[in-house]
């Protein structure tokens, strides 16, 4: 049976760790590859790391933190942030990613999703959408890491993603995220049952029933979550026991 | 004889992630571009994702399937993975039907299952022959139902049933690792598969030796 599952999620700024995260036996809390080898070993079925530098030249130290990470880690990588090119999804597959994800260049040029899942395969090419609510069932895209609005509807640019290749969305909630007061499962559900690839859910979780509920009633494939494994509130291996107790099936 | 392992590189997706897991487990990984890299190796890895038509096409442009024929039909250990272990049939319904490399009898089938497509994440290998003693080498070390990643969209059907050595479910049964004297194939990615996965790629390499 095909389990849920689930993605820790680290912030990477010119190469290191934002958050750092809080395990005794990390060396080096800074260093993204550390941190993944480490949240791997605990039963992660996959990490992203999400690139949050702010100048265009520093971007490359991602490169090397991917090719580092790639040496120890083997499970799905995804990695996201900045990217606009073709060359710079390559430049990351080399170096040994397995999936990239894209939001403001989906957004400002949806062609890119198409050739991008055509060459590279559309296993490979997560789209995320970053939503805001604005209103009964209706959310809004976001793009530039929430600053921008788009004026496009969440639920169509789902639709529409899908139809461009996508092979999976990472869907946030802007409202949710760094409250700790869980998913939108509104959100998730909405978007969830209406397309056809996995959607993994983002943004809010604060708390193990988080989790829960984002999987139960969100009917999310995927949950990522950050600082509740950075803080070392829950161990992954923590969240997955409670889910297999409370019936939801994960990677044991 | 060298322990040289050759991936296939016939720009079919990451050949990274198959290499960097053959290091880990203590092989020597070459990329193979040419039908002498294969004949200099101890053992052939297909890797792959993607499409199964331009797959083929691919392996064509770069003269490689007679070459890997050869080798296989010599004994040399094989081990197709994905996309890899999907061109060893016959044929593909993906585009109509494209012809397959046509070592194992049998074809490449979309799902037609009421669930997301594509069949992404970890799912569970049910082996055949549990009994410790008829276990296949390829499952040595690993229990019964383990963890695999898998990331496809079509499944393989083979005609010859004594070659299945894994069936997983996703809305069907379906054959997730074959097993035929020298050739090994898989549908996950063993490469991404964890512990797991590292043990049957060492499993692999042993058969190498």
């Amino acid at each position: 049976m095909l389990v849920k599952r689930i993605i820790p999620c680290l912030d990477v700024k010119e190469g290191r760790v934002v958050k750092g995260i809080n395990f005794l036996n990390l060396k080096d809390a800074g260093d993204p590859a550390e941190s993944a080898r480490i949240y791997s070993e605990e039963g992660a079925d996959e990490i992203v790391f999400l690139d949050i530098t702010a100048s265009f030249e520093k971007r490359k130290t991602m490169i090397d933190v991917v090719r580092r990470t790639a040496r120890n880690v083997f499970i799905p990588l995804t990695v996201g942030g900045g990217i606009r090119k073709l060359s710079d999804i390559r430049e990351l597959l080399n170096a040994g990613a397995d999936k990239v994800s894209i939001n403001t260049a989906a957004v400002e040029n949806p062609s890119f999703v198409k050739e991008a899942s055509r060459k590279f395969g559309t296993q490979c090419i997560v789209v995320a959408i970053d939503a805001k609510k604005t209103g009964k069932k209706k959310w809004e895209v976001y793009t530039y890491g929430g600053r921008k609005s788009t004026g496009i509807d969440a639920i169509r640019w789902a639709k529409t993603v899908e139809k461009l290749g996508a092979g999976e969305i990472l869907l946030t909630s802007m409202d949710k995220d760094g409250t700790k007061n869980g998913y939108d499962i509104e959100l998730t559900k909405a978007i969830s049952t209406l397309v056809k690839i996995p959607v993994i859910a983002s943004g809010g979780a604060g708390k193990i029933s988080h989790i829960y509920d984002v999987f139960k009633k969100g009917k999310a494939d995927a949950a990522l979550a950050a600082s509740i494994f950075h803080y070392g509130i829950y161990s992954i291996k923590k969240v997955k026991e409670y889910l297999q107790k409370k019936g939801i099936p994960v990677r044991n | 004889m060298s322990k040289l392992i050759a991936i296939i590189d016939y720009r079919a997706g990451n050949i990274k992630s198959v290499e960097n897991a053959l290091k880990i487990c203590g092989a020597k990984p070459i990329i193979a571009t040419k039908p002498l890299h294969l004949k200099n190796s101890a053992g052939i890895i297909l890797p792959g994702v993607g499409a199964f038509k331009d797959g083929m096409k691919n392996l064509e442009k770069r003269k490689l399937i007679k070459e890997i024929k050869s080798q296989i039909f010599k004994g040399k250990p094989f081990l197709g993975i994905c996309l890899g272990f999907q061109l060893l049939f016959s044929y593909s319904e993906e585009h109509g039907r494209v012809k397959g490399l046509d070592i194992l009898k049998g074809g490449v089938k979309k799902f037609k299952v009421n669930l997301k497509i594509p069949h992404m994440g970890w799912n569970t290998v049910k082996l055949k022959m549990t009994n410790e003693k008829l276990k296949m080498p390829m499952f040595d070390g690993i229990s019964d139902n383990a963890f695999f990643y898998f990331v496809h969209s079509y499944y393989a059907k083979p005609s010859e049933k004594n070659v299945v050595a894994g069936m997983t479910n996703y809305g069907i049964n379906f054959c997730s690792a074959i097993s035929k004297q020298n050739i090994w194939g898989v549908q996950f990615h063993p490469e991404k598969s964890g512990k797991n996965g590292l043990k049957i790629l060492r499993n692999f390499i042993k058969k190498c030796l």
